[in-house]
Parts: C-alpha cells; sequence; structure tokens
C-alpha cells in the first residue's frame, strides 16, 4: 500500500515584462513574458518556491528539487541557492533536474517517490526557464519566461498524485548543444509526428491502462504543448470530451516557459479546480511523463498565495526590443561613463555573508529591539554586544525612505534606483530597486523584496535581493 | 580639557591652481605647494621638523616618502594621512595636536590629489570595499548625496521644481565666487536655468549641483603662537578642531532623518565649543565647506546652525551666504568651481580663509573677516566622517 502522497501547495512566479503589442520593433502578436536583465532560471525558481511556501513552516521541508533546461551555472548546483534563498534547512536533499523540457515532470515525480518511500516528509519542487530565441527565428514569438512550484508531501494533501506512467524517448526534436545559447529543432513535421504527436498519447494511454481511468473521469486536462496549435490539436485527439476542462497553457499570455511550463499550467488549474475534480498532467521531452491527480477538500483551505492568477494582474509591456535585446545580452552595449570595471566579488565573503545577503537575514537586538540590516555585532542603538535574534527581511513589506535614480550608472536598464528602504515592522536597508517604472517611483511607495542576479564577474553570478513596486 | 584654541598658528601657505594638470604630476604639484607656501613663511626645506602628508586615492601605493622625495625632507619624520575628503584636514589637525603637545614647533602639512590620470570620469572609486562581497547597491557619491536631496524636498515639502531652483542658486553663487578666482579649476559664471536644464547625473542632481573633479595641492607651515609672533605680524590662530565619524547610523537605524548630517553637527559642536562659539550665524564671519554637491553645501548651512532647520531655502533667496551677504560662504568658489582634488581640498578651504583673515583675497575679499570656518565631510550619509576648523586672526 502506497503512503497517500501529493502535492499540498503550490506557487508561481511571472516576470513582470511582456513583449508585445507595444514594443516597437517586435511582431511576434502574443505577449511573451520576460525576465528583467537581472533575472535568470535560479532567481525565478526561488521567486516561484517562496511564493509555494507562503503560509508553510519552512523548516518542515525535506528537499529542494529544481528543474530547468537553462542553469546558470553547468557546475555548481542551483537548488543549493534556491533553498538558501527560501530559507529552508541545510540538512535536506537538494538536486537539480536539467537538460530536458520534462525536467519539471521528472522532478515532480522523483519528488513523489521520495515522499512515498519515506524519505522525506515534504519536496519543494521549483522549475523555472529562460530560454533564449534566435532573434527572428520561430522561437521567438513563442518562449516565455517564469516558473512554478509544488510542495510534495503527504499530510494535508490538495492534490494527491493516485498514478503516474512515464516513458522515455529518443530524439532529435529540440537540443541545444554545450556552450550554445539558442535552441536548435529539426524539420517540424518530423519533430512532432516523431516526437510531441508520438509519445503523448502513449503515455496517456499508459496512465490510463495502469489505472483503470477513462477520460470522462478527468475534470481537467493539464498538457504540455510547444504551440497554442500543437496544443489544441493534441488535446483534441486525446480523446477528452466536453466535460474535461482543457487548462489554458497561457501561450498568449506568458509564452512556452520550458520546465516549468507544464507545471505553471498545472499551478494554474489547482487555481480554478474543486475538491473532487480529477486532473490528468501530461508533460514532454525526450519521454513523458503522466500524472493523475485527485483535489482533497484541502484545497479549500490553501492559503493566500499570488499563483498564475496573482501573477497575471501586473505586467509592463517593453517600449522596444532594444531594450530587450540589450537585457538578453543579444547586443553589447557601452557603459554609460568611462569606468574601470567590477572588481569579482570574494568567494570568502559572498561564502561568510550568505545568510545575509542569500537568506536576507538582519538581526533583531534581545536588549532594545532595535531591528538592523546587515547583521552587527554591536548594537547601532545600545551598544549590546553580540546580542541577538536573527530576522528574516526577505518576505517582509517595505515602504520607500528615499532614492535617486543614477542616471550614470553601471546598470542595462538605466538609470539605476538606488534606495533607502522601511521594512514593515522595522528595519532599514540600502539597496537597489528593480522592475520599476521611473515614473511611478516615489518616497512612500509601497515595495516588495526580489530575490536577483546583482552582476556576474569572474564567472560568479552574485545573487543579492532587491526591492521591487509592491506586484499586489 | 583645555582644547586647541590659540595654541597652534598658520604662518605661511601655498595653493596651486586646481584643475585638470595633464602637463603636472603629483610631484610638480606638491613642490609648488610647498614652496609658495615655504615663501609665504620666510622659511626653508632645513626649517621643517616633521611633515604630514594628505594623500587619499593611494590604493596602497602611497607613503610618507612621497613627500620625502618630491620635497628632498631628507630623514624626517612623515606621515601619511588618508581620511577620505577630510584627508587634508584630519592631516592638518594631526599636525596641530603634535605641535600643541610642544614636540615641534615648526611642521609641514601637504596635501595632494592627482586624480586626472586615472583615467575615469569622476573619482576613481572602487564600489566596495577590495574583497568584499559586492552586494552594495553601486552607489558613487552623487547618488548618495541625491538621497538626501530627494528626502529633504519629500520632508520639507518642496516640489521638484522648488528644490532643483534652490539648489541651483548655490551653484550659481559659488561659480559667481569662482570667477574671481584666478586659481579655481572654473572660472565661468553661470545661470539658474543653466544649472536646472543641464544634464541629469543622479535625480535631482545634475550635472551643475556635481563639483569638479581636479588635480592640486595646498600647503600649511604651522608653530606654536610664540615663534609665529618673530616670524610674521598676520598669522593666523587655530581657534578649534572637531572631527565626528559616523557608524553607519542612516542606513542600520530606521528613523535616521537624511535630511541632516548628525556628523556634521557633532564635529561642529566640538570646534565651537574649543573656539567659544555661540551663536555661529552672527560670530562666524565666512565658511568654506564642503559643496560636493549642491544639497550638501545646503544641509551643511543648517548642521552647522547657520540657519534654522528647514529654513535654508529663505536665506538662499535672500542671498544670506553670497560674497556681500550675512555669512559668505564657500568665496573661493567651493569645490564646485575651485575644484576637488579630494586628498587637498581641506588645505584649499584653510589657504581661503587664511587669506580672508589676512584681507588678501583680492576680489573676494569679504569686508569683515575674523572668524572664518572650514567644513569638510567624507563618505557616504551615515557613514561620514566630518572636519570642522576654526581659525581668527590674532588679536
Amino acid at each position: 500500500m502506497l503512503i497517500l502522497a501529493g502535492i499540498t501547495s503550490y506557487g508561481a512566479y511571472i516576470p513582470l515584462f511582456r513583449l508585445g503589442e507595444g514594443t516597437a520593433g517586435w511582431s511576434g502578436g502574443l505577449e511573451r513574458a520576460v525576465a528583467g536583465f537581472d533575472e535568470d532560471s535560479i532567481t525565478m525558481a526561488a521567486a516561484a518556491a517562496v511564493d509555494c511556501l507562503r503560509g508553510a513552516d519552512r523548516k518542515e521541508v525535506d528537499g529542494l528539487y529544481f528543474a530547468t533546461t537553462t542553469a546558470p551555472y553547468l557546475e555548481k548546483q542551483g537548488a543549493a541557492v534556491i533553498a538558501e534563498a527560501a530559507d529552508l534547512r541545510s540538512d535536506i536533499f537538494t538536486v537539480d533536474f536539467a537538460n530536458s523540457l520534462r525536467s519539471g515532470t521528472a522532478a515532480l515525480k522523483a519528488a513523489l517517490d521520495a515522499v512515498r518511500a519515506g524519505s522525506a516528509g515534504n519536496v519543494l519542487v521549483a522549475a523555472a526557464d529562460l530560454r533564449i530565441p534566435q532573434p527572428r527565428s520561430e522561437f521567438e514569438p513563442l518562449f516565455g519566461d517564469g516558473a512554478a512550484a509544488v510542495m510534495v508531501g503527504s499530510e494535508n494533501v490538495i492534490a494527491e498524485i493516485e498514478w503516474t506512467y512515464s516513458l522515455t524517448h529518443e530524439i532529435h526534436d529540440l537540443w541545444r548543444p554545450a556552450g550554445e545559447v539558442f535552441v536548435r529543432s529539426s524539420e517540424d513535421r518530423f519533430a512532432t509526428d516523431e516526437g510531441y504527436s508520438e509519445v503523448i498519447p502513449r503515455a496517456v494511454a499508459g496512465l490510463m491502462e495502469r489505472s483503470g481511468l477513462k477520460q470522462d473521469d478527468f475534470a481537467c486536462l493539464v498538457l504540455y504543448g510547444q504551440d497554442a496549435r500543437k496544443h489544441r490539436q493534441m488535446a483534441a485527439r486525446l480523446g477528452f470530451g466536453a466535460g474535461t476542462r482543457v487548462q489554458d497553457p497561457l501561450f498568449n499570455k506568458v509564452g512556452n516557459t520550458g520546465a516549468a511550463s507544464v507545471l505553471m499550467t498545472l499551478a494554474a488549474a489547482l487555481e480554478e479546480s474543486r475538491p473532487g475534480d480529477r486532473i490528468l498532467l501530461a508533460g514532454y521531452g525526450d519521454g513523458a511523463d503522466a500524472f493523475a491527480l485527485r483535489v482533497t477538500g484541502e484545497i479549500e483551505k490553501i492559503g493566500v498565495r499570488r499563483g498564475v492568477r496573482g501573477h497575471l494582474k501586473s505586467k509592463k509591456i517593453i517600449g522596444d526590443y532594444l531594450t530587450y535585446a540589450k537585457w538578453r545580452g543579444l547586443i553589447d552595449i557601452a557603459p554609460p561613463v568611462r569606468r574601470p570595471p567590477l572588481d569579482p566579488p570574494s568567494p570568502a565573503a559572498l561564502h561568510r555573508e550568505r545568510d545575509q545577503n542569500i537568506r536576507l537575514y538582519g538581526v533583531k537586538c534581545n536588549k532594545c529591539g532595535c531591528l538592523q540590516y546587515p547583521p552587527q555585532r554591536v548594537c547601532t542603538r545600545c551598544q549590546a554586544r553580540d546580542d541577538f535574534t536573527p530576522v528574516r527581511f526577505s518576505d517582509r513589506r517595505a515602504t520607500l525612505f528615499t532614492y535617486s535614480m543614477d542616471y550614470l550608472g553601471p546598470t542595462p536598464d538605466p538609470p539605476l534606483v538606488v534606495c533607502f528602504i522601511d521594512f514593515e515592522g522595522g528595519g532599514r536597508m540600502a539597496c537597489t530597486m528593480t522592475d520599476r517604472d521611473v515614473a511611478e517611483v516615489k518616497v512612500g511607495m509601497p515595495l516588495e523584496m526580489s530575490f536577483r542576479r546583482l552582476h556576474t564577474v569572474a564567472g560568479i553570478h552574485n545573487y543579492y535581493w532587491k526591492c521591487i513596486p509592491s506586484r499586489d | 580639557m583645555p582644547g586647541i584654541r590659540d595654541r597652534v598658528a598658520v604662518v605661511g601657505m601655498g595653493c596651486t591652481r586646481f584643475g585638470e594638470h595633464w602637463h603636472k604630476s603629483a610631484e610638480d604639484l606638491m613642490v609648488e605647494a610647498a614652496y609658495e607656501a615655504y615663501r609665504d613663511a620666510g622659511i626653508g626645506p632645513g626649517d621643517i621638523q616633521a611633515a604630514w602628508l594628505g594623500f587619499n586615492y593611494a590604493f596602497g601605493t602611497a607613503r610618507g616618502t612621497m613627500l620625502s622625495h618630491a620635497l628632498k625632507l631628507d630623514y624626517i619624520p612623515v606621515t601619511r594621512v588618508e581620511n577620505a575628503c577630510c584627508t587634508a584636514t584630519d592631516a592638518f589637525r594631526n599636525a596641530c595636536y603634535a605641535v600643541a603637545a610642544g614636540i615641534y614647533d615648526l611642521v609641514l602639512v601637504l596635501g595632494v590629489e592627482k586624480l586626472k590620470d586615472a583615467g575615469v570620469s569622476g573619482l576613481p572609486v572602487s564600489y566596495a570595499p577590495i574583497w568584499g562581497s559586492r552586494v552594495e547597491p553601486p552607489a558613487p557619491a552623487p547618488v548618495q548625496f541625491a538621497m538626501a536631496a530627494t528626502r529633504y524636498f519629500h520632508h520639507y515639502g518642496l516640489s521638484y521644481e522648488e528644490g532643483k531652483r534652490t539648489l541651483a542658486k548655490i551653484a550659481v553663487k559659488n561659480h559667481r565666487n569662482g570667477s574671481l578666482n584666478p586659481k579655481a579649476h572654473f572660472q565661468k559664471e553661470i545661470t539658474v536655468e543653466q544649472v536646472i536644464k543641464a544634464p541629469i547625473v543622479a535625480s535631482p542632481l545634475g550635472l551643475f549641483d556635481c563639483c569638479g573633479v581636479s588635480d592640486g595641492a595646498a600647503a600649511a607651515v604651522i608653530t606654536t603662537p610664540e615663534r609665529a609672533k618673530m616670524m610674521r605680524d598676520d598669522y593666523i590662530l587655530v581657534k578649534g578642531l572637531g572631527l565626528s565619524c559616523g557608524s553607519k547610523q542612516a542606513v542600520l537605524q530606521d528613523d535616521y532623518d537624511m535630511v541632516h548630517f548628525e556628523e556634521t553637527v557633532a564635529a561642529a559642536g566640538t570646534a565651537y565649543q574649543e573656539a567659544g562659539i555661540k551663536n555661529p550665524r552672527e560670530e562666524i564671519d565666512l565658511a568654506v565647506v564642503h559643496d560636493c554637491f549642491t544639497i550638501t553645501e545646503l544641509l551643511i548651512y543648517e548642521d552647522l546652525g547657520f540657519s534654522p532647520r528647514g529654513r535654508a531655502k529663505e536665506d538662499i533667496d535672500s542671498g544670506f551666504f553670497e560674497l556681500d551677504g550675512g555669512l559668505p560662504v564657500n568665496t573661493d568658489g567651493g569645490l564646485k568651481c575651485f575644484g576637488h582634488p579630494v586628498g587637498a581640498s581641506g588645505l584649499r578651504m584653510i589657504y581661503e580663509v587664511y587669506k580672508q583673515l589676512q584681507g588678501k583675497a583680492g576680489a573676494r575679499q569679504v569686508k569683515k573677516a575674523n572668524i572664518g570656518l572650514t567644513h569638510n565631510l567624507g563618505g557616504w550619509p551615515g557613514h561620514f566622517t566630518c572636519a570642522v576648523a576654526i581659525f581668527g586672526r590674532r588679536e
């Protein structure tokens, strides 16, 4: 008898920016979510993970699985950074699932197996992708950036995973060799006929056979698709009736988010689900993973999160394609003024400061109660020595105390907005503001914190927190 | 504590023209400043018993020997001081204390900076401590001070346009003063409209809200009042010295208002106490202060007690700080126009006060000049080093 296990929470992250109508020099038609210049798959996965952790006890998480095809490091684990940013325990199992669009569902399957086997109580799966399409390629109107996360556990399950079925399938339909930036593809009819169209029906049939379930048993179909047309055709072909809702894969709002795509669609499906709903989830890439999930009464108790719906409420259209090209490094622009190159950070200092930089820990003085960031040895107010309690600021809201916009500052998105912010409940931080509209920046504006890549020097991606205008 | 009042005298000073000295090295600048000071004091290099060198942007390459070598100060002690924009004033302060302590009775203080060889615009600064994690905002000086301007406008309800116009008047005043000074880096007058329309560097500060980045050197010869009497009639006495260092309060404490800089208040408090000054607005005849940015000069007016809190604008609008006003400030053009070779600036300020108190300031001579003040501010809000020095004519 298997342990009852499944999804206990979900979260998502969709970047603020879009290529779309209104972007000069962009002819892609539909909107496509675009990561900011300071985002990558690690930062987006961290944001989705934190969204998924709302209301959860972060100490109860026993594993973090990160899925992506666009890992910022080829040697150095992304999951370790995300677990730190999400302020999880250190005695947990972290692993990266990579190299396949199916890595998101692969991580979900592995998390399920770990929970069922009793080796972990709760495993957080965070999938993210930032695939850069070659300019003017067939992929440019399709690819979007984003992340999704689900927690897998055996208590307070909101969607039990009843059955799974996986198969592997060796084919060159999409690929990207080591050292290259852009996805390559084979001739479309071959790729579709012998890849997606071949594998998904077999996986769904396999799941039905194994489970004894039929199409009519499913209230919702969450199906990976490369684009809207192929997705629509496949959904029709799989034989689901009018009683089954085909979950919108968000191609017209977000784009295909690679390894995160089908999990983001699942998060959107859960937002609309009712107890008793059965969901069929099918992920694709070098094979397929199919899951049968059954939504429980716990879904009605799940707390507020931003999820897909909440993230879609805020967006900004990028003004011109050139800006996008700068952000993605597709063109190399001169800095605003002559400055010496940035010195690399010290790995020893990064390591020493990981709690304050990655977990965004400050301290509260046990003597006088003063909250301060970064952590100090001697209290700034009462001079008490080494008598502090750590405080996590990353999930606190803040307001803008003061700022300046630096028009000569080193950023691909000038002006650089440098701020002093005051946290709700106390504490102040000097940081930069990102995802901002210059016209909207004003003293007192509500802010939240966002995990970002500050810069990359000497191959070191320096991650840290910035403030962003509140997305609520 | 007895303090420094009337225990040390300045008997000679020198200052190069500040500017972009493409044809002069740091050594050239040091020699020019020192020999003007020797001539002014009527001494030669052999009379110097000890020296202090202010030089900020050394990146580990400079020692006291840099000055020994340039001036051939054979085998006497030379100490290099580096303390941000207070470098020269702090070198001066340490030299004063050595004379007041009775260790020496004739010493040289020299500040120099050669910024324009760095090959970059602005100051050749690293953004964070060497080998740090480099996560702090890359916020050079204009940004840091601009944040105070943003908050000041907000705090006192000035619109962006009102704030810009108020700050612009400070730049216009300093350019007018600089135009009267043959040693200033910039010697052209500008208009309020020019300042307001200039490109933004770090909002709300535009190009003309920012001081010049320059090469230059300045020097002082210091002695005891007893020996000074034998050297010249118009020597100048040190009346008070204050130095204050912040400990990042502005960032660590969420109730720090950012519309004043406590380091200035503290350093001035020490200097005023030593000098016996109760009402600076009335008792000080001229001040040469650290106008690295226009907003800095505005805050200094209030922090030094020249203007009541929040009311500097009224004094700016009434011309109180103009050359012919009640309390002329930056009579030599200030950092804005005289320029800012960081390690030399404090001594350049003292040079101006020295000349004004001697009545030798030429076209920019103020009518009443008995007590003069200099002020430096180095670093970031909440983390400043501030130096204030007060000088008086011999009684």
